[in-house]
């Protein structure tokens, strides 16, 4: 098994004939995704490759039974976009997209809750199980399939982590960034209690870092719901106040979303801290 | 992006939120011209600079006079102000805002912001205004009034009631402030706005409600849509090596510390300055190339960091995804070439096309130290700032 993707998702790239769409388009059918529809506003008719383009998700979804979405179009279309796979029907949408305004996102969370699907990212990789589906722009080859799961809120990051990972025999079952905005779809819980429930994950770790209060929320229902054991790292501790780091969602407000105050919910809910990035491989071998 | 409190005023006025009467001033005759217009005293003189806590740091003042305003503009423009949200170096103070002073009766706190938790925006108040809030939320968290307002549906009257009998404001100044706030909800949304605060909003003795400070910052990711407020941006304000990584689209955060460094990616940016920080050193700032940086940009990057004094060594630190390394190695040949590089820079490549990257570097013929992972990268640059 695996989360939310496996061999059977049948994708659907939205902004498909732009530079970014096409690259990353041909990048996850490379790598195995099947990828079977495209979409960009008046392009339809057209082909990618083999890959049919239409106008409109809804069609697509029509003609190629999608049920995933990969988004890679610009911020000021980000919005509308994952609304107009959720109203397609989409199931899962994982939107790449990095820089849509908090207050569009803000009204796509409230208009999603209305919906049956789920919104991974916006400003995030995306989501891959090793050997069967990639939906994102990840780098394919560092992935390694196995039973660690990764969740992360960052892109580079997480490429850090896997590869580290890979490069000492431990495989992956799923791993995913849910994205540095302030207001995301999936959040570190749902990814856990997937996690929890997955019978080929044995053990996950988790990527945090400075900015809300996420990492604490998840931290607690670690403790509470999860039997398996959690590696976490949290980026950031040398941040100052107040400074967007790079990431919308990456800024200390006052005295609330530090490093410290997550390592120390880490600490007390039972994680096992890494502290230093360059161990995080090591660190992992030893506790799972 | 922040702007200043006059330029929040004048926001607050397009859209009928109350201020006191008053204008911005670059020079000591301007505050007296506009003293002597606002024909009545006592006026305030108030310190200009993005940060808090002006007037525990001396940059708000009451003058009785137009004498005094002389007096206290003199004194207030060209000063170096050290608030506790300037950090010791202070800002230097180019600009007044003279403003008529007000009879007030109560000082209340009123705020909007988007909560992250909730995907909704938060209206937050409390009776205790004029003083650090966090302070108030962590002493007397009873003391502050939270109503979410659902941005499908927008602010609802009931939901302004709940705020107002809260700030427990007597029946005579309802109507005042339900115009007040659901005029500051429409600013908020309609530009885009990350935080609206009003601190202190106060009660007047003839029950009228009115912001006597303003503070504003705007969602970055949506200016691209309010180019109007392109204007308010004051360079004056902004460190110079940010200002020019800006004009690159690079993510440049200057910090105090000796290590400079560049990554691609924000998550990875924060977790290589706490690794320079781990290996005994201090970063000396942000950045991240981003995901998708041309040569141009990585090149840019290099020569900023590099035209920073405090700066002895650099650690650069690449997991290519979208970005390739050969594209990145380039960028540094090229500022090398064209800069110079003079002090230790540490070199850690992994990812997509880094082979060729490597070549680029090795072909290039540079002086780079290469670091084979991260702990290899760390304890290089460690021996490089202690020689």
């Amino acid at each position: 098994m695996s989360i939310f993707v496996n061999k059977d998702t049948r994708l659907l790239v939205q902004g498909i004939t732009g530079n970014e769409g096409s690259f990353h388009a041909r990048q996850c059918i490379e790598y195995g995704t099947t990828v079977v529809a495209g979409v960009t506003p008046g392009k339809g008719g057209q082909q990618l490759d083999t890959v049919p383009v239409f106008n409109t998700v809804a069609q697509g979804v029509k003609e190629t039974g999608a049920d995933a979405s990969l988004i890679l179009v610009p911020p000021p279309f980000g919005a509308d976009a994952i609304m107009e796979a959720a109203d397609a029907g989409i199931r899962l949408i994982v939107c790449i997209t990095e820089g849509i305004p908090i207050l569009d996102m803000v009204k796509v969370k409230n208009f999603l809750a209305t919906k049956n699907c789920r919104l991974i990212g916006p400003n995030c990789p995306g989501i891959i199980t090793p050997d069967e589906c990639k939906i994102g722009i990840m780098p394919g080859k560092i992935h390694k399939r196995g039973s660690i799961g990764v969740v992360s809120r960052s892109g580079t990051l997480t490429y850090e982590v896997v590869d580290q990972l890979t490069k000492l025999g431990m495989g992956q079952s799923t791993c995913l960034g849910i994205g540095g905005d302030p207001v995301n779809g999936t959040n570190f819980i749902d990814v856990l209690s997937a996690f929890q429930a997955d019978d080929e994950t044995s053990a996950i770790v988790m990527v945090g870092e400075i900015g809300g209060s996420a990492e604490e929320e998840a931290a607690a229902y670690i403790n509470e719901n999860m039997t398996k054991p959690v590696v976490g790292f949290i980026a950031g501790l040398t941040a100052p106040p107040g400074r967007r780091m790079g990431h919308a969602g990456a800024i200390i407000s006052g005295s609330s979303g530090t490093g410290e105050a997550k390592i120390a919910a880490f600490k007390e809910n039972g994680i096992h801290v890494c502290e230093n990035l360059g161990q995080i491989g090591r660190i992992c071998k030893d506790v799972f | 992006m922040k702007i200043h409190e006059y330029q929040a005023k004048d926001l607050f006025r397009r859209y009928n939120v109350p201020v006191p009467e008053g204008r911005v001033a670059f020079s000591v005759e301007e505050a007296k011209k506009i003293a002597g217009e606002l024909g009545s005293f006592p006026v305030v003189v108030k310190a200009q600079i993005h940060a808090g806590g002006r007037g525990k740091g001396g940059g708000v003042k009451l003058a009785a006079s137009l004498e005094e305003t002389e007096t206290l503009a003199s004194e207030i423009l060209g000063m170096t102000l050290v608030t506790h949200q300037t950090g010791p170096e202070g800002r230097l103070v180019q600009k007044l805002l003279i403003e008529a002073g007000q009879k007030i009766e109560r000082e209340l706190y009123l705020s909007l912001l988007v909560d992250r938790a909730t995907a909704s925006v938060v209206i937050m108040a409390s009776q205790d205004g004029g003083m650090d809030i966090e302070q108030v939320a962590k002493k007397t968290p009873e003391r502050i009034i939270k109503v979410y307002v659902d941005p499908l549906m927008g602010i609802q009257g009931y939901q302004i009631r709940e705020v107002a009998f809260g700030l427990g404001l007597p029946g005579a100044a309802m109507k005042s402030f339900a115009g007040l706030l659901s005029n500051l909800y429409k600013l908020f949304v309609a530009y885009d706005s990350s935080m609206v605060e009003i601190n202190p909003l106060i009660l007047t003795q003839d029950n009228a409600v009115l912001a006597l400070d303003a503070k504003v910052d705007f969602d970055s990711n949506a200016l691209y849509r309010h180019k109007d407020l392109l204007e308010f941006r004051d360079l004056d304000e902004e460190d110079p090596l940010e200002v020019e990584a800006s004009k690159f689209n690079l993510n440049y955060i200057n910090l105090d510390g000796n290590v400079g460094n560049i990554v691609n990616g924000a998550g990875l940016a924060m977790a290589t300055m706490d690794i320079i920080k781990n290996a005994g050193a201090t970063p000396a700032n942000f950045m991240d190339v981003g995901g998708g940086a041309s040569s141009e940009q990585v090149e840019n990057a290099l020569r900023i960091i590099l035209a920073d004094d405090k700066v002895k060594a650099v650690l650069i630190n690449i997991f290519g995804g979208i970005l390739r390394c050969d594209i990145f190695a380039q960028g540094v040949v090229d500022a090398a070439r064209k800069t110079g590089i003079n002090i230790p820079v540490v070199v850690r490549m992994e990812g997509t096309n880094v082979e060729q990257g490597k070549k680029i570097l090795a072909d290039a013929g540079l002086d780079l130290i290469t670091a084979a992972d991260l702990s290899d990268a760390a304890e290089k640059i460690a021996a490089a700032v202690a020689n």
